[in-house]
């Protein structure tokens, strides 16, 4: 993170506002899971670990292409579109052309890609803002995934795709391997390479980024682009789940894969994030759905709180850095 | 502070003010006294705690320890809004106009002439007319801030300061983006404003200015207040030393290398603000640019560096023509370029000193496609140490320097870069008189080791004291050229330099 510790004589009272500014997140995390689990017993079962860690790969692939189009101050509103179009196009592929599974996976992934691609041109190259690129797209795709199936759902019947979320690896579920292999990457690639560095950059000061030999365009086509195969992965996911193609899938996921990554300490004036922070968000998100599931509070006050939790944890968090300002 | 039986003397006075951020002691105990009708100068070096005080006194800080007392009143700003209320403006080196405001909008912003609800916007524009018209101001009302000038965007800021009734204006660095005639105007100001009996604070790193304008002066080092006196008692020797808390021997140390090849040479060079620009620079070699602000040596510079490119002309790299289509190609050629507008062009503020430093540097810098970073970490230390940059760590951000040593981590990152030509666009604006002499001195080591370096510069004593040979711009066109001999023998002088950068 930019505000690292001051150094000289550090008061105790200054030390603890620190380690709260940098881990207050973990913290809320941490007692969230101790007030469900003392209401809830079951919750802290090796199963519903599990349980949770497969729910959250979907919103968790979201969160990290929401992030880096945030970090780089932008947005990405097409993902819930993209999880409908790409999941349409794998349905349509494999039941009614009958492609080969991996065939019909790798059409609609590329198509998600393809749209991000497009995302990014419209926003590095016509100078557009991300939100109305992306809310208009995000209509676009809607759209398009509805003129595929014509509105109906397909199933989807092939045992090779629906082992993509039943199936397991050393007794671990895929889709947490696959949450953990991205979550490798992305870190690798945010805080490991040249991209990422571009990325931090061209969201902290994008003239400065310019001006210190940054392809600007690249760099925002990259993420768009990023982010749209990370959805069409999370579609993959979510359409094994399911069993079936929808064009009326993931709607409002963008605000769950946002909220994950705000929750991470992702800036919205740019420049600044980190994976590992995404990772307790997206845990925060899930355990708040689960937990409260387990708990048994009804979904309309689900929202109600989830609403609140986010709120009062961003503010925890503006507040114990506002010394670092 | 003696003689301070009698209170109502000042008009300000700040009592063993103390703050501190985390565990960074910004003030020690440190005091302010301020007369009515006083132009009063704040010095010390970057970092010293000037700006940290004059926050304190706008409201923004609060103090930890202290005591501040207003115009015979205790006194305790909530905020800037109501220091005004109390009868203090402060006008901030970056200034912060809203580009689409009108004039009248910007003066009266917060205080708007109403009718009921409803703005009553020819009310508005009369009065601030009105205002204008007694300053001389030759814009009217309804002139968008966007279409001014940068200078009179300041005037504009000045004029919104005094039309609040203000007792007591805070100038910081009001004239680092002036030009000389701007300047001269902005202290007429001021001496019209002190006959009326404000008071004013003035923080700037020039010497000259600070005789020419100001009758008080107080120091500040390291947080701590280490004296202050009238000017006209104090050399300017004396000054720089309670300043730094040492002597800087030479404010110019410009040491003399044999010039080599020609690096760069530009042919008939014509974009948006210049012309026909023609000039060679060597190995070796420190050409300074002087002229107005706006007379287009920025412009020129933006265009060798990819910028903003030219639109005709020819430019050779070490006898090769090249084109230039953007900063990266720039760079990957061997031409780097310190941009005059440092929080804006220099840096990403929030992002560590290193990731700064290595931005441009990363290409080779990688293992495979990841980054190798405990290499990339090694060298940021040591350019950050080559270039005596003051931090505790090269991981915190570059936020937390000052303005000094933000200067170095840009220079330090183009260093890294390893130019063949390194352009320096007033190389030490907001840079207090220690770094400034740091940076002179690396300058010279950098030419020493074969590097062109092309510094452009509004300060004409850094020109002259600098250069091995000076292009003077007037309009968009270079309308003289000096050698540093001429210069050293006194056969031209300040006023030689400013006619032809007039185009007399």
């Amino acid at each position: 993170m930019a505000n690292s510790p001051k150094v000289g004589q550090i008061s105790k009272q200054d030390k603890m506002r620190q380690l709260m500014g940098q881990y207050g997140i973990g913290v809320v995390l941490l007692i969230m899971m101790i007030v469900i689990a003392f209401m809830e017993p079951r919750f802290l079962t090796l199963d519903n670990i599990i349980n949770v860690a497969t729910q959250i790969s979907i919103n968790g692939l979201l969160c990290y292409g929401l992030c880096i189009c945030i970090t780089t101050g932008g947005i990405d509103l097409t993902v819930g579109a993209q999880l409908a179009l790409t999941s349409c196009i794998i349905g349509q592929t494999m039941t009614n052309w009958g492609w080969p599974a991996f065939m019909a996976i790798l059409a609609g992934v590329a198509v998600a890609t393809a749209f991000g691609f497009i995302n990014g041109c419209l926003i590095a190259k016509f100078n557009m803002f991300p939100f109305v690129v992306t809310l208009s797209m995000q209509l676009v795709i809607r759209g398009l995934s509805q003129v595929i199936t014509g509105g109906k759902a397909v199933m989807i019947t092939n045992e090779w795709f629906a082992k993509i979320y039943s199936g397991k690896f050393i007794g671990i579920p895929m889709p947490i391997i696959i949450f953990i292999i991205v979550t490798i990457i992305m870190y690798l690639m945010l805080h490991w390479t040249r991209f990422g560095r571009y990325i931090f950059a061209v969201g902290g000061n994008v003239n400065a980024a310019i001006a210190s030999g940054v392809s600007r365009f690249w760099v925002l086509v990259g993420t768009y682009t990023i982010s749209g195969l990370l959805a069409g992965l999370a579609a993959m996911i979510y359409t094994s789940k399911t069993g079936a193609a929808q064009s009326n899938i993931g709607v409002g996921y963008e605000t769950d894969a946002i909220a994950a990554a705000v929750l991470g300490g992702t800036s919205f004036a740019g420049g600044i994030a980190t994976i590992p922070g995404d990772v307790l968000g997206i845990f925060i998100i899930g355990l708040i759905y689960n937990g409260m599931n387990m708990i048994g509070v009804s979904s309309y006050f689900q929202s109600i709180v989830k609403g609140l939790i986010i709120i009062g944890a961003v503010m925890l968090d503006m507040v114990m850095n506002k010394n670092n300002h | 502070m003696d003689g301070n039986t009698n209170k109502s003397e000042y008009i300000l006075s700040c009592e063993n003010i103390s703050k501190a951020f985390g565990g960074t002691q910004a003030l020690k105990g440190v005091q302010l006294h301020v007369k009515p009708g006083e132009v009063h100068a704040l010095m010390g070096e970057n970092g010293a705690g000037k700006s940290t005080l004059m926050k304190i006194v706008i409201g923004l800080y609060k103090q930890d320890t202290g005591t501040m007392e207003f115009d015979g009143k205790p006194y305790q700003a909530k905020g800037p809004v109501d220091a005004i209320n109390c009868g203090i403006s402060m006008i901030h080196q970056e200034l912060n106009p809203e580009p689409h405001l009108t004039i009248a909008e910007s003066i009266f912003l917060n205080r708007e002439d109403t009718n009921g609800i409803l703005l009553n916007k020819k009310k508005q524009n009369e009065r601030t007319q009105k205002i204008l018209d007694d300053f001389g101001f030759p814009y009217p009302a309804t002139t968008l801030i966007r279409d001014l000038k940068l200078a009179d965007v300041q005037m504009v800021e000045i004029i919104r300061a005094v039309s609040t009734n203000a007792k007591m204006i805070i100038m910081d660095e009001p004239t680092s983006s002036l030009d000389d005639q701007e300047t001269k105007h902005l202290f007429k100001t001021i001496r019209d404003l002190k006959a009326k009996g404000v008071a004013i604070v003035y923080i700037s790193h020039r010497m000259a200015e600070i005789y020419e304008i100001c009758d008080h002066v107080s120091v500040f080092r390291d947080g701590e207040f280490i004296g202050e006196g009238e000017l006209n008692e104090i050399t300017n020797e004396d000054l720089i030393a309670m300043m730094v808390g040492r002597k800087v021997e030479n404010l110019f140390p410009k040491v003399d290398c044999p010039i080599g090849d020609v690096v760069f040479k530009a042919e008939n060079l014509t974009g948006d603000g210049f012309e026909n620009i023609s000039f060679e620079v060597h190995a070796g070699e420190i050409l300074g640019f002087s002229g107005l602000v706006g007379s287009g040596r920025s412009e020129t510079m933006k265009a060798i560096f990819g910028l903003d490119p030219a639109t005709s002309g020819k430019m050779y790299l070490n006898g090769e023509e090249i084109t230039v289509k953007d900063p990266a190609d720039a760079i990957k050629k061997g031409i780097c370029m310190v941009n005059e507008d440092r929080k804006n062009f220099g840096l990403c503020l929030h992002r560590s000193i290193r990731e700064n430093i290595s931005l441009p540097n990363l290409p080779a810098r990688q293992k495979g496609i990841l980054l190798n970073q405990a290499r990339e970490k090694k060298e940021c230390e040591e350019y950050s140490k080559l270039l005596t940059l003051k931090a505790a760590s090269i991981e915190h951000s570059a936020f937390s320097l000052s303005g000094g040593n933000q200067q170095k981590v840009v220079i330090a990152k183009w260093i890294m870069a390893g130019p063949k030509l390194l352009i320096m666009d007033e190389p030490t604006r907001g840079v207090d008189v220690g770094a400034k002499a740091e940076i002179y001195t690396l300058m010279c080591k950098f030419a020493a080791e074969g590097m062109a370096i092309i510094m452009v510069s509004s300060e004409l004593p850094e020109v002259m004291g600098m250069s091995d040979r000076i292009i003077v711009y007037n309009e968009g066109h270079i309308s003289g050229e000096f050698m540093r001999e001429q210069i050293v023998n006194g056969s031209v002088t300040q006023e030689d330099i400013l006619s032809k950068a007039f185009g007399v």
